[in-house]
């Protein structure tokens, strides 16, 4: 169970906006940051600023230290068994990348085949379009259906000895889809493909552990999950990442230069050119440690049961239509909607004034927008602060803008 | 700032009965316009007789801002000509972007001023007039028939 007091822990959560108390319903974007967090990071520039794995003095020795320590929290976190295979980038996005180019160029030849899933972010969905192209590969597609559950029959047809990868989305930032990720890595494991889990939806909101999904590479980030942007992480096997080649060149990645050539370090410093991201990689670290201090099983059941007031409270607005699967089992804390008549933008920016915080878009998913036949929706996610009164926040607004946009008497004819 | 600066009266009414929506057979000029961002597309017709514009309509789905401004577009530019109507797409954008820009100039399409405090808005409320002016550019550049394709102006 999760206290309604962790909201004390988010100072955030006591400003107002247009004079109204702030209804955050956008932790799919962006997570609030506890007190705990951001006190760390001022700690971090107020008293050991220092430049990681090579100062032979006291502050760059505890910043070392501190940053390998949130590592190894991170890697437990999601249930890896050595710490060495998680490599810091700046972001989901770049984790995914990464994987792109130092193991997709090493790997993918011409009439190799990547299987994705309708339901992708871009940034799930680009880099293996630059990658196909560059290569000659080609991209297949799982489709979902009207729940917005992936059609597993489809995929059984999709695998063949020409998948090299099945890439896909633990948790869908628009339907809000729990992808049997298991399953599917289980199959492609058997048809000799590699899977990557894009884990920047489950991560924050699920106990994760890579090793029991069967993922071969997991991509996640810090800012969704409490943590301050800027941090993010490409899990993988050892051995994988062993036998990769760089991704990026510089310092810190090396063991020795000559004018023409050099050698590597292990992983992960391999993958880590260039000063990284210190103070973000080690304050992340202490947002997964305020995290586990809750429970993230406590937080997945207070989701599910946010999320089943919130479809029920919805279903009673009228002209409102709910995407994703009906069960909470299924789905996690994101509520894309559409409101008859009335444009997502339009929505979000009447609930602004309400003080409620929403987004309104495709949220980079233009396939999958395409897919439903709309061309935006307007997406409540929620997260471990988030209540009930929350949830009635939205729907009073949701009144609002049925009000403001209600018919009117047709003009006069000019 | 007031949501009523935003969506007032007569946009909401633009918006929920469109004027000249539709399309139009034998249209001199027909340009599409987009906002890949938020999704609103539409694209205007405009049939011209003796130099003025005989008529002109216009299909679309988007946000009551782009999809109001487009519909009191078409009531303004009715019956003037080409070069006048670009002018008045001028004046419009001027008004947009932070000119002050008279009253008697615009009518109607000062209701349209208060989405200046909404940057982000403004491209949705500039996205007809953007495709109208490329279109008439084009058409009296090829001085003919034509059918084009407009993105909205990057702010």
């Amino acid at each position: 169970m999760v206290p309604e007091s962790v909201r004390d822990d988010f100072p955030i959560l006591s400003r107002t906006v247009h004079g109204k108390r702030l209804v955050y319903l956008d932790s799919a974007a962006t997570s609030q940051k506890p007190r705990r967090v951001i006190d760390a990071l001022v700690r971090y520039y107020t008293t050991y600023n220092a430049n990681v794995h090579r100062g032979i003095y006291e502050m760059a020795e505890e910043a070392t230290r501190r940053y390998e320590e949130s590592r190894a929290t991170l890697a437990a976190f999601i249930g890896a068994r050595r710490p060495e295979e998680l490599v810091f980038t700046r972001s989901t996005t770049e984790a995914i990348n990464l994987v792109a180019y130092a193991w997709g160029r090493a790997t993918i030849r011409s009439g190799d085949e990547i299987i994705l899933t309708e339901m992708e972010h871009h940034s799930n969905l680009v880099p293996w379009q630059l990658l196909a192209a560059e290569k000659g590969a080609k991209l297949r597609f799982i489709p979902f259906d009207g729940q917005g559950q992936l059609q597993l029959d489809v995929y059984e047809r999709l695998l063949s000895p020409r998948t090299k990868l099945v890439a896909l989305a633990h948790q869908s930032n628009v339907l809000g889809t729990i992808n049997p990720v298991k399953e599917i890595a289980a199959r492609a494991h058997a048809a000799g493909a590699k899977v990557l889990v894009d884990g920047a939806q489950s991560a924050p909101h699920m106990p994760v552990n890579v090793a029991d999904l069967g993922a071969d590479f997991f991509a996640f980030s810090g800012h969704k999950m409490c943590g301050p942007t800027g941090a993010g992480a490409i899990w993988a096997r050892y051995e994988i990442l062993d036998a990769m080649p760089p991704f990026h060149g510089g310092g810190e990645m090396i063991m020795l230069v000559q004018l023409e050539t050099s050698t590597y370090k292990e992983p992960p410093h391999k993958f880590e050119a260039g000063t990284p991201n210190i103070g973000d990689c080690i304050v992340w670290g202490e947002a997964a440690d305020y995290l586990q201090g809750i429970g993230m099983g406590a937080i997945r059941e207070h989701e599910k049961r946010l999320t089943a007031y919130a479809l029920h409270a919805l279903g009673d607005v009228p002209g409102l239509a709910v995407f994703g699967p009906r069960d909470v089992e299924d789905r996690g804390g994101v509520v894309a909607f559409t409101l008859e008549g009335v444009h997502p933008h339009d929505v979000a920016q009447v609930l602004d004034q309400e003080g409620i915080a929403v987004r309104a878009g495709h949220h980079c998913t233009q396939p999958l927008h395409r897919r439903l036949g709309v061309a935006a929706t307007t997406r409540a996610s929620m997260y471990l602060y988030n209540t009930e009164s929350d949830i009635d926040a939205l729907v009073r607004g949701l009144h609002v803008v049925r009000k403001l946009f209600s018919p009117r008497p047709a003009p006069a004819q000019r | 700032m007031a949501l009523d600066d935003l969506y007032r009266e007569v946009i909401l009414d633009h918006y929920t009965h469109p004027r000249n929506k539709g399309s139009l057979d034998g249209a001199d000029i027909k340009v599409d316009g987009a906002n890949p961002l938020c999704g609103d597309e539409l694209s205007i017709y405009v049939k011209l007789a003796a130099g003025l514009i005989s008529d002109v309509r216009f299909v679309g789905r988007g946000c009551s801002i782009s999809q109001a401004s487009a519909s009191m577009m078409t009531e303004q530019i009715k019956g003037k000509t080409l070069p006048q109507a670009r002018a008045l797409v001028g004046r419009f954008k001027a008004m947009m972007h932070g000119e002050d820009v008279p009253e008697e100039e615009l009518g109607d399409l000062m209701a349209l001023q208060g989405v200046r405090k909404f940057p982000v808005r403004i491209k949705c409320a500039t996205l007809a007039w953007v495709a109208l002016d490329q279109g008439a550019e084009e058409f009296e550049g090829a001085r003919g028939k034509v059918e084009s394709t407009a993105t909205s102006e990057v702010e």
